[in-house]
């Protein structure tokens, strides 16, 4: 018969009705799968006990694939057909990715995401992230003894729509249903701050095998915010394996080893640093394939040299991060390590010296996240009723469109809340304009040229009406996964255009860093560069304006000289529209405003005129 | 004594009692539902019913109710593990019939 496990006090399941959900922490090194049982989140061990499935792939020539601890054991031998750490291609292009050259795989340039070669054909990353997705479910179905109504995925926090989009595409492929996907240090704080009832303000440091994410939370009452986050996507603890492997060839006096030797001395780079966790030195020894052997002994104060710039390249995000959410480090309450890599002694030293306390590493860093999404996804499951415990998440870039001129309006702004939407009216700038064009951008900065393009729409059938009259009301929404759709409306006749933004594959992370990096420092230059083109905009309308106005009645209002004064300004300001700088824009367009005053009252008492002529007093309404 | 926990059983449910960090016992039951007649409850335990039949298996708290009781007159909860799953099994000599799946029986 069905096992059965213990419900919360009135909440038993109904026969047949077992809401199986899981949280899946799908590492750039390793992955977990997590589920509530008996009212407490535990990760799911495969039959031989493991709980950590290392996001190892490896095709092999009669199309089997394996995954996991025996694909991890092969690495060295098969590097081609052994994919480690595919989470950094996700979504990603091949010029996303600069240390291409030094990874033993073939890489595919194809349009969107790059695809790895094997002897199994050529994968995407979204495939292979896919068989471990596999792998995970069919390990939970056989632990729970049911199929999984849906499964809370994490991502890093720093995740562009590309990145997460091909994480929910794997999961849809590995036959998961993704209720959610969750940042991961918010699935931390979860399973943290719920388990521990805390309050205040916390910080999470993610330092994982591939990726660094440091965030900042504000927990009050259940209630997650996310204030800010940070981070350098091409940093973790495979980078401090990567120095003790440089170390071993420096030592070992070797320059270039084959891709066997190099996955095999990578694997023991790895064990010598776990080793120091808790020992004073590490021994390692090897035999090449060239018959020369390594017998090296590394000390932890050695370890320590050759990684404190890694140490100290996680702690300029950590500033960032408190600066963008307007924090001090005093003022945080807690910090939570998240990631294997965060067991590195000097590592929880440095961060217990810049946030002035010992980082908080009661649950095993490892297993944190999962635990955290387990819960997510039974709350979402609808497993856990009278909890109304929200999650709020931020938008990493702002959100906005193209304006006249090449500028960005800012819809949403960088780190609003999500889900969200906001509508902003926008406007025709021609008279007799029937379309818009709507230019979804993300970033920071002023100019649509230095922001990076998401989508363009059309919106066609507005009624021909002077410049001005439309109203254009342009919404923006962001679903709980971080994805957005734009839809835009004219309130007069009630048209509407919209589009769901499927990102173009391969925005980086670090490109999300740099667009942020560049809007600081180009804070005065896009102001200046906004200035002007509003100005541009301005000077093109009056000289729009002021030629129908002439074209209309500049020869039955004006004399000849007075024409001629007139179209010679117009030259003027269209000269220093093409080639001026703000001040020559701006002292053309006051002069054409100026001289424009005359023309513009005769043509106001002609109008008026008109609209007297032929009624008497009685008829007008005053 | 009507209702029993195996050993493994129990110390299982105060296991899970302890990670909870509060509860203070197990309720068992049995409800009308499912598509073979009744499913059985098991329940943590916050607030303590008057009327609930109280009493202590292995060091475990038993609540059941009263209705309940009959249908499981001489039950055994035992803890198993089957391959990968593991969970909490009803020994019930009342029963007649079941469904397929298990989970929900007729007496």
């Amino acid at each position: 018969m069905a096992l059965l496990q213990i419900s919360e006090p009135g909440l038993s399941t109904a026969p047949h009705q077992h809401r199986l959900a899981v949280g899946i922490d799908l590492g750039t090194t390793n992955s977990l799968v997590a589920s509530v049982r008996n009212g407490v989140a535990v990760v799911l061990n495969d039959a031989a006990g493991h709980g950590l499935l290392p996001s190892v792939v490896r095709y092999q020539r009669d199309g089997d694939v394996e995954v996991g601890h025996g694909a991890l054991a092969r690495a060295a031998e098969d590097p081609h057909n052994t994919i480690v750490s595919v989470k950094r291609f996700m979504g990603r292009g091949i010029k996303d990715i600069p240390d291409a050259a030094t990874m033993p795989y073939q890489f595919v340039d194809a349009p969107g995401m790059v695809r790895l070669r094997t002897i199994a054909g050529e994968k995407s990353p979204v495939e292979v992230s896919a068989e471990i997705l596999k792998q995970l479910k069919a390990r939970a179905e056989a632990a729970l003894g049911g199929e999984l109504v849906g499964a809370v995925i994490t991502v890093p926090a720093y995740f562009d729509d590309a990145q997460r989009q091909a994480t929910k595409d794997a999961a849809r492929l590995a036959g998961l249903n993704v209720l959610r996907l969750l940042n991961e240090p918010t699935a931390a704080a979860i399973a943290y701050g719920l388990d521990n009832a805390a309050e205040g303000i916390y910080a999470v440091y993610d330092l994982g095998g591939g990726t660094f994410d440091i965030s900042i939370l504000k927990l009050t009452r259940g209630v997650f915010e996310v204030l800010a986050t940070n981070g350098d996507s091409a940093l973790g603890g495979d980078d401090f394996d990567r120095r003790v492997y440089c170390w071993l060839l420096e030592q070992s006096l070797l320059h270039t080893v084959g891709d066997h030797d190099k996955a095999m001395l990578m694997a023991k780079a790895r064990e010598a640093k776990e080793h120091l966790t808790d020992h004073p030195e590490a021994r390692v020894t090897a035999v090449l394939a060239t018959g020369q052997l390594i017998d090296l002994v590394l000390t932890e104060a050695k370890f320590n040299e050759l990684t404190a710039s890694l140490v100290n390249k996680t702690l300029a995000p950590c500033r960032k991060a408190l600066r963008d959410a307007g924090l001090d480090a005093a003022e945080v309450k807690g910090v939570v390590m998240v990631g294997g890599s965060t067991r590195v002694p000097r590592i929880q030293a440095a961060v217990g010296e810049f946030f002035g306390q010992t980082p908080l590493t009661n649950l095993d860093p490892d297993k944190v996240v999962a635990l955290g999404a387990a819960t997510q996804a039974n709350v979402l499951a609808g497993n856990k009723a009278g909890d109304d415990w929200l999650l709020l998440d931020v938008v990493p870039l702002s959100l906005g469109l193209e304006t006249m001129g090449g500028l960005t309006e800012k819809i949403i702004p960088r780190n609003a809340t999500i889900p969200t939407a906001r509508a902003q009216e926008f406007t025709t700038f021609k008279d007799g304009q029937t379309a818009m064009s709507i230019h979804v951008v993300q970033g920071e900065r002023e100019l649509v040229s230095d922001c990076r393009s998401l989508a363009r729409f059309e919106l066609r059938g507005i009624p021909p009406m002077v410049a001005g009259a439309a109203r254009v009301r342009v919404t923006f929404q962001v679903d709980a996964d971080g994805l957005l759709s734009v839809s835009a409306r004219e309130t007069g006749t009630g048209i509407e255009a919209s589009i769901a933004v499927k990102p173009s594959y391969g925005l980086g992370d670090d490109e999300v860093a740099r667009m942020l990096r560049d809007s600081y420092a180009h804070a005065q230059d896009d102001m200046t560069a906004r200035n002007l083109a509003e100005a541009r905009v301005d000077g093109q309308r009056l000289v729009e304006a002021t030629e129908a106005a002439l074209a209309e009645n500049g020869d039955s209002l004006l004399d000849a000289d007075e024409r001629a004064a007139l179209d010679k300004l117009v030259a003027a300001l269209k000269t220093a529209l093409t080639d001026g700088d703000l001040t020559v824009i701006k002292r053309a367009s006051d002069a054409l405003n100026q001289g424009t005053v005359e023309f513009a009252a005769r043509r106001m008492n002609l109008s008026v005129k008109k609209a007297l002529a032929g009624h008497r007093l009685d008829e007008l309404e005053i | 004594m009507p209702v029993t926990l195996s050993e493994r059983a129990a110390t299982h449910v105060k296991n899970f009692l302890n990670k909870r960090g509060k509860g203070l016992g197990l309720k068992l039951g049995v409800r009308t539902s499912g598509c073979s007649g009744m499913a059985y409850k098991l329940e943590f335990v916050d607030a303590e019913d008057p009327e609930d039949v109280k009493f202590d298996s292995h060091g475990v708290t038993v609540y059941i109710d009263p209705k309940s009781l009959s249908y499981l007159e001489g039950t055994e909860l035992d803890f198993v593990r089957e391959g990968l799953n593991e969970g909490f099994k009803f020994n019930n000599p009342n029963v007649k019939s079941q469904c397929g799946c298990g989970e929900s029986f007729n007496v």
